[in-house]
């Protein structure tokens, strides 16, 4: 079987919503991000919201994320940790309080790496810590990578 | 840091084993593999207990590559008891089992676990997707072990 082949069948484990969800406040990172996951050919959509309330709010279904045909649970979400309105320390802790959503995965993204950043990501259940790198060359190889990820693992049932 | 970081594969069956850890040397893994045979011995390395007391021979992983179906301790007992440790329940427990029912997969998720992988029939998948969980722990940051 070859590589591609073997690829599609596991991309139909992502969950059926199969989105991403961002959470960046900063409008060049989101660019950079949407670039470069189209080059490193991510196939499935990101979505953005800008601030930690807003996060909460999709997750929810508030409001202008009622739809959930427009705006679906997303198999994973990438989060910023410095965000205005709500840290994402707080919706990471949020978001495992929830007991429908509590298993999302959630993959920091964040500029630095600060030891008690991680700690503190990790304790509060990430599952994992990614750092933005500073060349658009570099955040598509990660992106890579993280799709690599992604199309190999399980997801939980999120609702 | 000096040494290699440190991964641990527990899995009893041996010829699993010894399949992992030829995808895991091929794949060029920049760490340190330790073995375990089951959920006791596992939970035995992670408290530093007996001859695993050695931190300098044994030292704490920064992540753990799961089997679920262990005896003595099963999969889902050794995640649930790092996840009440303060300190281990930090560090990134993969759950490779020989398959997914998705009880089994949110299960994992509950107790902690940072991803959840199918051990594939065919040894070439098995290199690909060993790949792939380097790569993946290549991208991450972990928090420092001790």
């Amino acid at each position: 079987m070859s590589e591609s082949i073997a690829s599609l069948h596991l991309w139909t484990r992502m969950s059926a919503s199969q989105t991403i969800l961002v959470v960046e406040d900063r409008e060049d990172d989101w660019v950079l991000m949407r670039t470069a996951a189209q080059q490193a050919q991510v196939n499935v959509p990101l979505l953005v919201v800008r601030d930690g309330e807003e996060a909460v709010a999709y997750l929810k279904g508030e409001g202008a994320y009622s739809d959930r045909a427009r705006n679906p649970l997303p198999a994973v979400m990438l989060l910023d940790l410095n965000l205005p309105k709500k840290s994402g320390f707080d919706v990471l802790a949020w978001v495992r309080s929830q007991p429908k959503i509590k298993r999302l995965p959630i993959v920091v993204l964040c500029s630095s790496s600060r030891t008690e950043d991680v700690e503190r990501a990790y304790d509060l259940g990430a599952n994992g810590f990614l750092v933005k790198p500073t060349s658009l060359a570099d955040l598509i190889g990660m992106t890579i990578r993280l799709r690599d990820w992604l199309e190999i693992n399980h997801f939980p049932t999120v609702q | 840091m000096n040494a290699k970081p440190t991964v641990l594969l527990v899995e009893d069956l041996e010829s699993d084993r010894m399949l992992m850890r030829a995808a895991i040397l091929r794949a060029k893994f920049p760490t340190s593999l330790q073995m375990v045979h089951d959920g006791e011995q596992a939970i035995a390395y992670l408290k530093g207990e007996g001859a695993y007391s050695d931190r300098a021979k044994y030292p704490l992983p920064v992540a753990v590559l799961l089997d679920l179906n262990l005896p003595k301790v099963n999969g889902f007992d050794v995640l649930a008891w790092m996840h009440s440790q303060p300190k281990l329940k930090r560090i990134h427990v993969i759950v490779l089992s020989a398959s997914a029912r998705s009880g089994d997969v949110d299960r994992a998720y509950d107790l902690g676990a940072s991803g959840f992988l199918v051990k594939p029939p065919a040894f070439g998948q098995l290199t690909t997707m060993t790949l792939r969980l380097r790569d993946w722990l290549e991208i991450n940051h972990f928090p420092p072990t001790e």
